[in-house]
């Protein structure tokens, strides 16, 4: 229990101009742990998740991180190229917009099998043996392995992201809002995907998303935001269940019951 | 005797509900109780007296603001009213269930692979888990032709029988029952009762709540009425605080 985190961010600040969109916003990620981070739009989920991924630079705070050789980094200190290597193999990024985390020109296979490339894998039958394997695990059928992702419906560009972001076995998956935008029946779907692959692999996982569903169904924790701020932090079925904030109080109250 | 699997020290509870003008509804208070090895304690009282609320302080579900609950994990004890998520969590998966009347699961997972999935989660491997959701969904009663199918279709009975399995599944010593017979027939109530004393007799301590008091008759060693621990509602949040609880 005393383990050191895999990931700790703390003080996280961003300005955009006058408004802050992230205001000292700390937490700790364990190795297979799931954290949501919920909030209405503007809240700064999105914001934070940018400082994390270091695609935002940070005004305050750092964040560290645990590489695989057990040293304990602040990120904002590695090198350019160290950080790359970092993302392209033990970190992955599944993204709202399947477009911004996949290559819609390159076949399922290349895009999953580009990641391995860039890990240093060359041999052309094991890297296909790879993305076969990927594919099938989440549920793409093999003979769309030469189909680019243009020709993929948006369930299964998200399911393709994952392959792409977990065929190099990473330790931290960064997800905003990966169920958005699809239809209810193929969320449901893919949710248990993300669930399984989770549980199966051990995963520590930030997850952005809006939707206290979600949020209930994949995460162990959660975080709610607004305004910049964190509001209320804690186990997520608690959180849900019990909230102590006005303002998750309102949330919670304020979700639909179909 | 041996230290007990779970002590209430003195629990107090009140929801404060803040788009509510910041109302605050007692719902229990000054409770204390324990549930040792192979002890099935019974909360008795009437519905809204806070039954529920101490079964999901105790899983961590609800937050505990006073007093401690304490939680035995080997040689360890953690107070579940102060111990971080991750020391909740981690009881979860190894110390305690919790069954409750309803069912949560992400849809269009089959009746089967959910109760699996929970048996996984609680440490069983792959193989284990097939049969032994198998054999459970089995000796509830449930069709074979139904395990394949999510249970969102299921009648309120099937659903609490899936839900039976997924927090029976794997075999943690303490066991937390808010009304998991509430709508099972005289048939399939029995088959609860065995698996219930089955448990018991294993060793597992288990805190729950049965309406019917047949239920309770076959599975209680120790009845406690929470009735003493109840907070003095304020008059005219009586309704008000029944449905909290």
């Amino acid at each position: 229990m005393s383990q050191a985190p895999l990931l700790r961010a703390e003080g996280l600040t961003k300005r955009y101009g006058a408004r802050l969109a992230c205001d000292g916003v700390g937490f700790d990620l364990h190795p297979g742990e799931v954290l949501a981070v919920v909030g209405e739009s503007g809240s700064g989920k999105s914001t934070l998740l940018g400082l994390i991924a270091g695609e935002t630079a940070a005004d305050g705070g750092s964040v560290s991180y645990r590489m695989r050789d057990g040293t304990v980094r602040d990120l904002a200190e590695l090198g350019a190229a160290e950080r790359r290597a970092l993302m392209r193999t033990d970190w992955g990024f599944v993204r709202q917009d399947a477009a911004q985390g996949l290559r819609m020109s390159v076949s399922a296979g290349g895009n999953v099998g580009e990641r391995l490339m860039g890990v240093g894998a060359r041999h052309y039958a094991e890297i296909r043996a790879a993305a076969l394997d990927w594919l099938a695990r989440v549920e793409i059928a093999a003979d769309r392995i030469d189909d680019p992702p243009t020709r993929f419906s948006g369930g299964m560009r998200q399911r393709l992201q994952i392959a792409r972001n977990l065929v190099t076995a990473p330790r931290l998956v960064l997800m905003d809002e990966p169920t958005s935008g699809l239809d209810v029946s193929v969320q449901a779907r893919l949710l248990d995907t993300i669930r399984g692959l989770v549980a199966e692999l051990g995963l520590a996982v930030l997850i952005v998303t809006h939707d206290l569903a979600v949020a209930r169904l994949l995460s162990h924790r959660i975080l709610v935001m607004r305004g910049g701020r964190v509001i209320e932090t804690g186990l997520t079925d608690q959180v849900l269940d019990d909230p102590q904030a006005a303002y998750t109080q309102l949330l919670v109250s304020s979700v639909l019951a179909a | 005797m041996t230290q007990p699997m779970i002590v209430f020290e003195d629990v107090g509870k009140s929801f404060i509900l803040h788009l509510r003008e910041g109302i605050t509804l007692p719902v229990i208070a000054h409770a204390s109780l324990s549930v040792g090895a192979g002890e099935c304690v019974v909360l008795g009282g009437a519905s809204g007296s806070g039954k529920s609320s101490l079964l999901k302080m105790a899983y961590g579900n609800y937050r505990c603001a006073q007093g401690a609950i304490r939680v035995r994990d080997g040689e360890r004890v953690v107070d579940v009213a102060r111990a971080e998520p991750r020391e909740i969590l981690d009881l979860r998966r190894r110390v305690v269930s919790y069954v409750s009347q309803f069912l949560r699961v992400i849809p269009r997972v089959g009746t089967r692979a959910v109760v699996e999935a929970a048996g996984i989660e609680g440490g069983l491997a792959t193989e284990a888990a097939r049969t032994r959701a198998a054999d459970l969904l089995a000796r509830l009663g449930l069709p074979e032709r139904l395990w394949d199918l999510p249970p969102a279709t299921f009648s309120g009975g099937e659903q609490q029988r899936v839900n039976i399995a997924r927090g029976l599944i794997a075999e943690r010593p303490l066991l937390l029952l808010d009304e998991p017979t509430a709508s099972l027939d005289a048939q399939n109530r029995a088959v609860v009762v065995e698996l219930i004393n089955e448990r018991r007799k294993a060793g597992a301590a288990i805190l729950g709540i049965f309406h019917d008091a047949d239920v309770r008759d076959a599975v209680a060693t120790h009845v406690v009425d929470v009735a003493g621990f109840r907070a003095k509602f304020a008059a005219g949040h009586g309704a008000a605080g029944e449905a909290a609880a």
